[in-house]
């Protein structure tokens, strides 16, 4: 969309070279406002999918920080680079092939014994989750817990990139998240009661009146119901 | 505080109460018609033009979308060699979000090889994006047809009936299905699926991960699609062109590698579109939601090799979209804040529209008020209303915002607005293409060979969707069109490669005396600020 910018410009560093940008924009932002083409390290836009890793440095701080490019606001003398992509190794397992979940964690994750509490991944993470916690929690079996913390994970991988025991908790976490779903949490009478009455042809009558009419009818029937 | 807030709180605060005890009656249907023949950008006549040729010549539709309809082939300019393929494989799927996952899958389950080609990396789309949930009836006060009939209400009675019913009487499997890769819906305090009420419905039927359901859900199909090494994958590759055998059939595409220059043809006994909607178009200048590669390439991909398309011309503006801080416009804030008692609140502090009318009728009253002068600007010139979050807590006590929207408190916490206590500033953003390519129930076009599922497809939501039918039908339609593209890949060979087709769409094109003056799909939006570009602001 087009608009009339009224904020103050500031300097940023963007892979050791300075440019002037307009205060408030996000670092995917200024990339293209800088004249950066990118196909890489954009993805939803939304702070949800992970794409847009970036790692930065604030002015006078020594500590090299990361975070999302399209919800990062970018600041006065900050420097950054994105890094679209971190060839993580995934091992492979089938949810209906499993038999004793909180067993065979230690199948496909063998590592994830080897957390040695450091908090790195804890401190990475762009969305404030408890990651480490979360491997713990599964590690202890308590996979409704780890799959609570886990709500919110994107994926995005960069406590993989910490991670001094060479695991990949997010992937640890979304086993356990998965496998809870599927093993431990409660069904649902509900649905079950209404899959067998859509699979039985309890409203077949009713879906006939339905087709039968016309737009007026079918405005009408609507209506009614509502 | 943010400055522009600190200008308003007072205003937002002090109505605050009077705004709680007071009733904002629903529109009737000719108050709510005549707001959104004065106010909805799907009514504003200089918009939109007639396409010039093609299966859909004569029909209205906004500029952005026809220019890019009567644009040429990427392969007129520089030709795909397509002596040879460099993949061959049942089933070919285009889009790696929620539906291209469902569809690879359900193809796969049904014995086909699959492949799946996606413009970004697989998963990163619309669906991991959608946060408040997936209507499905589960409730003894509910049935398929209470859904049906509200969908068709919101819908405004332009739904193909036969599409409808299969949405919503698939619905209940599809739930089941997602449980059993472990998609994790909330549960109440009985155990069973927590329900929460959408906008435009008239039974509390969203299924929800909290306030992440997109994500929840995208992220176990597409983990779900990488256990599985019988499916091919191939990210930053999306489809330039579909190749037709001389009977008119769908055979293949044309790929294009994004990293390198490099075009990839692929051989294929079926394909599935699956390549989501347009919102990166900005029609109307509108900002949008929708992710980066959300350019509506299966429009024209499918428009020239033949397939019809339903309702090409209206399209879904989410009511909610950020504007402020500048750092998240066009981020969504989830439509179940405001079903869950938020206030829109304009810069007198007055509500002016029942906050759960449908999403059509509650932007037109949202651009209404900026037009008549009730907005509030922001300082990179975009304008919008209050969203009264911390009404909620007010109403519920304090925490329950905290609690019930974990991801909108993250989301704005990042930027220090705690949206427990702050209002945000908000306006209507491009959210949805309502129509797209014709279907049939099987996900099937007139083309052989082609399908097409998610929201690429048209049809099913009439000119207006409702809040969590879009999550369902990404399934419902993805789990179709992967069996019925398999099935086919078992009744057929492999074709011939040609774009014999384009002979027929140049044809029309020039007994209508068109002259392209575009190349289609788009592929990527241009944000990139030079001096013929300037002053372009993403969101």
């Amino acid at each position: 969309m087009s608009a009339e910018i009224q904020t103050q410009m500031i300097t940023v560093e963007i892979m050791g070279k300075q440019y002037q940008v307009p205060d408030g924009m996000t670092v995917i932002s200024t990339m293209w406002y800088t004249g950066h083409q990118l196909t890489r390290g954009v993805g939803c836009l939304g702070g949800v999918c992970g794409a847009c890793a970036t790692v930065y440095r604030n002015k006078d701080d020594f500590a090299l920080k990361v975070g999302l490019g399209c919800q990062m606001r970018v600041e006065d003398g900050m420097s950054f680079f994105m890094t679209p992509y971190y060839p993580a190794a995934k091992p492979n397992y089938r949810i209906e092939e499993i038999e004793h979940p909180k067993e065979e964690l230690f199948k496909y994750f063998p590592e994830a014994l080897n957390c040695r509490n450091c908090n790195a991944c804890n401190k990475v993470c762009p969305q404030d989750i408890d990651i480490k916690g979360a491997v713990k929690d599964a590690v202890k079996g308590d996979f409704a817990a780890a799959a609570d913390k886990a709500l919110s994970c994107v994926m995005c991988g960069l406590c993989v990139s910490r991670c001094i025991a060479e695991m990949a908790p997010n992937m640890i976490a979304l086993y356990a998240r998965r496998t809870w779903s599927v093993f431990y949490a409660t069904k649902h009478e509900r649905l079950d009661m209404q899959m067998e009455r859509i699979r039985s042809g309890y409203w077949n009558d009713e879906w006939e009146k339905i087709f039968a009419l016309d737009e007026a009818g079918m405005k009408e029937y609507c209506k009614s119901r509502r | 505080m943010d400055p522009l807030l600190e200008r308003y709180l007072g205003v937002i605060e002090v109505s605050r109460k009077h705004r709680m005890a007071q009733a904002v009656p629903l529109l009737r249907d000719q108050e709510k018609e005549a707001l959104l023949a004065a106010y909805h950008p799907d009514y504003k006549k200089e918009a939109y033009r007639p396409i010039r040729f093609g299966p859909n010549a004569g029909a209205e539709t906004v500029h952005e979308l026809a220019r890019l309809l009567e644009a040429d082939s990427p392969l007129v300019a520089k030709p795909a060699n397509l002596s040879r393929a460099d993949y061959e494989v049942d089933v070919l799927v285009l889009g790696g979000g929620g539906s291209g996952a469902t569809a690879a899958l359900a193809a796969k389950d049904a014995g086909a090889s699959v492949m799946i080609a996606t413009k970004l990396r697989m998963g990163d789309s619309n669906t991991v994006m959608a946060e408040g949930g997936i209507q499905v009836a589960v409730k003894e006060d509910d049935s398929p047809i209470q859904h049906f009939v509200d969908a068709m209400h919101g819908g405004h009675y332009k739904n193909d009936p036969r599409l409808l019913k299969v949405l919503v009487e698939d619905g209940p499997f599809v739930v089941d299905w997602l449980d059993s890769i472990g998609v994790l819906f909330d549960r109440d305090q009985d155990g069973n699926l927590k329900v929460k009420k959408g906008g435009g419905t008239s039974r509390a039927r969203l299924l929800a991960c909290k306030d992440y359901t997109g994500l929840d859900m995208m992220r176990v199909l597409k983990d779900t699609v990488l256990n599985e090494p019988a499916i091919q994958i191939v990210e930053f590759a999306p489809a330039i062109e579909l190749l037709t055998d001389p009977s008119g059939a769908v055979t293949g595409a044309v790929l294009q590698n994004l990293d390198v220059d490099q075009r990839i043809v692929v051989r294929a006994k079926s394909i599935i579109v699956a390549t989501g909607g347009i919102g990166r178009l900005h029609i109307q200048n509108f900002p949008t939601s929708n992710h980066f590669g959300a350019t509506g390439d299966a429009l024209p991909l499918c428009y020239r090799v033949g397939a019809p398309l339903a309702y090409p011309g209206t399209f879904q503006y989410h009511p909610t979209g950020a504007i402020h801080p500048e750092q998240m416009a066009g981020l969504l804030v989830t439509e179940a804040i405001r079903s869950g008692g938020a206030h829109l609140v304009n810069k007198n502090g007055e509500r002016f529209v029942n906050e759960l009318e449908a999403r059509d009728v509650v932007c037109a009253a949202i651009i209404r008020e900026c037009a008549e002068g009730r907005g509030i600007d922001s300082p990179f010139g975009r304008h919008g209303v209050w969203l009264d979050i911390p009404v909620i807590d007010a109403m519920n006590g304090d925490g329950v915002v905290h609690r019930r929207y974990p991801g909108m408190v993250r989301k704005y916490g990042r930027h220090g607005i705690d949206i427990g206590k702050q209002p945000v500033l908000i306006y209507p953003t491009l959210h949805y293409q309502n129509g797209g390519v014709e279907i049939g129930v099987n996900a099937e076009t007139r083309v052989p060979g082609l399908y097409v599922s998610g929201e690429a497809s048209g049809g099913i939501h009439g000119t207006n969707r409702l809040m969590g039918n879009s999550l369902l039908d990404i399934i419902v339609f993805g789990r179709r069109a992967g069996k019925a593209a398999a099935e086919r890949a078992k009744a057929v060979g492999f074709g011939e490669l040609t774009i014999n087709h384009l002979d027929g769409f140049h044809k029309a094109m020039t007994d209508a005396g068109v002259t392209p003056d575009a190349v289609s799909p788009m592929i990527l939006p241009d944000y990139v600020r030079r001096p013929d570009n300037a002053g372009n602001l993403p969101g």
